[in-house]
């Protein structure tokens, strides 16, 4: 011991020693009181032994609140005499107070390191967030007759949804929804990469299954383990109405059609799981009138406050409405919103990528329309089938349905079509009645019914200085049933709700409502007269 | 116009009460028909069923006449439940979200053999 001694630096390192959390030693000092003597320790450790070989002598725990936080190791004396009880006293003295003290410097050092982490959480879900938004599309292309809206909204940690509307050779139209499984840095990475891979080689393959099968490849190398993009892609041409789809295991599109809601399958396996995978492409044709909906988990897997599911069967029910795309897709995350209530926090993103064919484009009217096909195929001519008025008093919106119901009876439209236009004509004429013409039974309603191209108009027009017609605000049911909203304020959400379009204007002559209803895509119910 | 575009007439049995409407449902039934929800009560009726099956029009007006008994209905506690409605009205009280508080039958047979569970 002589020799070590005088060998050792007057300030030695204090040689690292590494305790397992299972040695029993450490359950000694826990107990300890005060300082004990290594030498005399007959103890079965690891550390025991390498306190020992590193020259350790007396070791004083460190002891707070009854939890062990720190050993305080010392080597032989540097007199080389033994430690005397004074010093033994003198270290149980500064443990007890060198405790409490390193027990608070331990707590903030951790609460530091917390807080860097917290930041360093925040500054990822910034990044991803900013990835993510450079990723998505910042304005839709313009499609002719055809409404095209999305929606993306982001879960607070997240995901990897993203969506794409790209413009093909031809004219063609390339949309895209895809998802990535994970969350965070990670995930909008691979998103990125997806939606550029998808990007470089759309214009060039065409064909949604090549496509797919092509980005598989490419992304295989590169995607981290356990991480794979679900998809699906659909090449759509404007004109025709014709669409090609294949899909990487994402959910499937739903079509609304006037017979229902229809799932578009395409099978294939998600994109970066395996190599040289081949995927399922079909086509279908859309009509006018018909709407198509890509759709991501964020919105299937919804829950609510009781764990229930918002589900594929709501969401297909809920589709079928004929609506605009972007009322569409207000009407399901109002439906979403009232189906989670307020506590419950989004889970994942959600993404909504609507398209609706409000009208064919005047270039491609092929059905004659009975009688009527040959004047109006030639398109700049309207068709005028009634022209008429009415005096302002009340009832008198019933003899305007029944005079418009007449005008139509030769285009064979289908009931349905019908009765949601005689609620829609009535609602308008009432309106002119009471508040265009304020009740004043001499003043004319006119009603003109008109085909122009392939929609059919009512145009109903009163003398009203001050007419506009506005929702003040939309009517809630729950509200009227609570007594906070006046139970009547229907009529424009009816009309709104019954027709494919409903435009206002102003002029010299009054104020006009124009209801209009499309032809193209309800001539099933119309055999040729 | 005729003057006489609406009617009800009520039917009860026990604790429910059948509310036969006929013509049109607009402002003009508001009376008639709370009238006859004033008499379904004061018969004792816990439960009411608005038969449409003779009514061939209803407007917005109407819609805000049913909402208005609805409230009352839900106020005091009777479900209210509807039948016999054309499958375009069916549709009218599905986006108005009438469909969602009163049960909706496609005939008064079918909403009878419901009489035993709790309508509305």
């Amino acid at each position: 011991m002589v020799t070590e001694a005088t060998q050792r630096p007057l300030v030695p390192t204090p040689p690292e020693i590494d305790i397992a959390p299972n040695d029993p030693l450490l359950a000694y000092f826990q107990s300890a009181v005060g300082a004990v003597d290594i030498d005399s320790l007959a103890i079965d450790s690891p550390a025991l032994e390498a306190l020992r070989t590193n020259g350790v002598r007396l070791v004083v725990p460190l002891v707070s609140q009854g939890e062990l936080i720190g050993l305080l190791n010392l080597g032989p004396r540097l007199s080389e005499q033994e430690y005397s009880s004074d010093d033994q006293r003198l270290l149980n003295n500064l443990a007890a107070q060198a405790a409490p003290a390193v027990r608070v410097a331990q707590l903030v050092q951790e609460q530091q390191a917390e807080a860097r982490e917290r930041e360093r959480i925040q500054q990822e879900l910034r990044v991803a967030q900013l990835i993510q938004q450079q990723f998505l599309p910042k304005e839709l292309p313009t499609l002719p007759g055809w409404q095209l809206s999305a929606h993306y909204q982001p879960a607070r940690a997240v995901g990897g949804d993203f969506y794409d509307v790209f413009e093909l050779p031809d004219g063609k139209v390339g949309i895209v929804a895809g998802d990535v499984t994970d969350k965070g840095v990670p995930a909008a990475l691979v998103m990125a990469s997806t939606r550029s891979l998808l990007r470089a080689d759309a214009p060039r393959l065409v064909s949604p299954s090549k496509v797919l099968a092509r980005v598989n490849d490419l992304l295989l190398p590169s995607i981290p383990a356990r991480m794979f993009v679900t998809c699906v892609y659909a090449v759509l041409d404007p004109i025709t109405g014709s669409m090609r789809y294949a899909n990487a295991g994402h959910n499937l599109p739903y079509l609304r059609t006037d017979d229902g809601v229809e799932e578009l399958h395409a099978t294939g396996m998600p994109l970066g799981l395996m190599p040289d995978m081949t995927y399922e492409e079909h086509e279908t044709t859309l009509l006018p009138g018909q709407s198509l909906l890509l759709y991501s988990d964020g919105l299937i897997e919804a829950h609510n406050a009781l764990g229930e599911m918002f589900g594929f069967p709501r969401l297909k029910e809920l589709m079928r409405r004929p609506l605009s795309s972007h009322d569409l897709i207000d009407f399901l995350m109002t439906d979403l919103d009232r189906f989670t209530g307020p506590t419950v926090e989004q889970e994942d993103d959600i993404t909504l990528v609507a398209l609706h064919w409000s009208a064919r484009q005047p270039i491609n009217l092929t059905q004659p329309m009975g009688e009527l096909g040959a004047e109006s195929a030639d398109q700049a001519e309207p068709h005028i089938l009634a022209d008429f008025t009415i005096r302002s008093e009340p009832g008198n919106e019933r003899i305007v349905m029944d005079k418009v119901t007449e005008s139509i009876a030769a285009l064979n439209l289908a009931k349905d079509v019908v009765d949601r236009l005689k609620t829609a004509v009535s609602e308008a004429t009432m309106n002119a009645i009471e508040h265009g013409n304020k009740n004043r039974p001499d003043l004319p309603v006119e009603v003109r019914v008109v085909i122009r191209e392939s929609k059919l108009s009512v145009e109903i027009t009163d003398q009203g200085e001050d007419n506009e017609v506005h929702a003040k605000e939309a009517p809630d049911l729950d509200l009227k049933l609570a007594g906070l909203q006046s139970p009547r304020g229907w009529g424009l959400f009816l009309i709104k709700n019954m027709v494919d379009e409903m435009h206002q204007s102003r002029d010299e002559t009054g104020h006009t409502l124009e209801l209009i209803v499309y032809l193209k895509g309800l001539s099933d119910a119309n055999p040729a007269v | 116009m005729p003057t006489q575009l609406f009617d009800v007439r009520l039917r009860q049995t026990q604790t429910l009460a059948i509310m036969d409407l006929s013509g049109q449902v607009s402002r003009e039934s508001d009376e008639a028909l709370n009238r006859a929800y004033d008499d379904a009560i004061d018969g004792g009726a816990e439960r009411v069923l608005l038969n449409f099956s003779q009514v061939d029009y209803i407007n917005s007006t109407g819609i805000a006449v049913i909402v208005g008994l609805l409230a009352r209905a839900r106020a005091d506690g009777r479900p209210l439940a509807v039948c016999g409605l054309t499958s375009h009205y069916r549709t009218i009280f599905e986006i108005t979200r009438l469909a969602d508080f009163m049960q909706v039958f496609p005939d008064e047979e079918s909403a009878l053999a419901n009489a035993g569970e709790p309508v509305g």
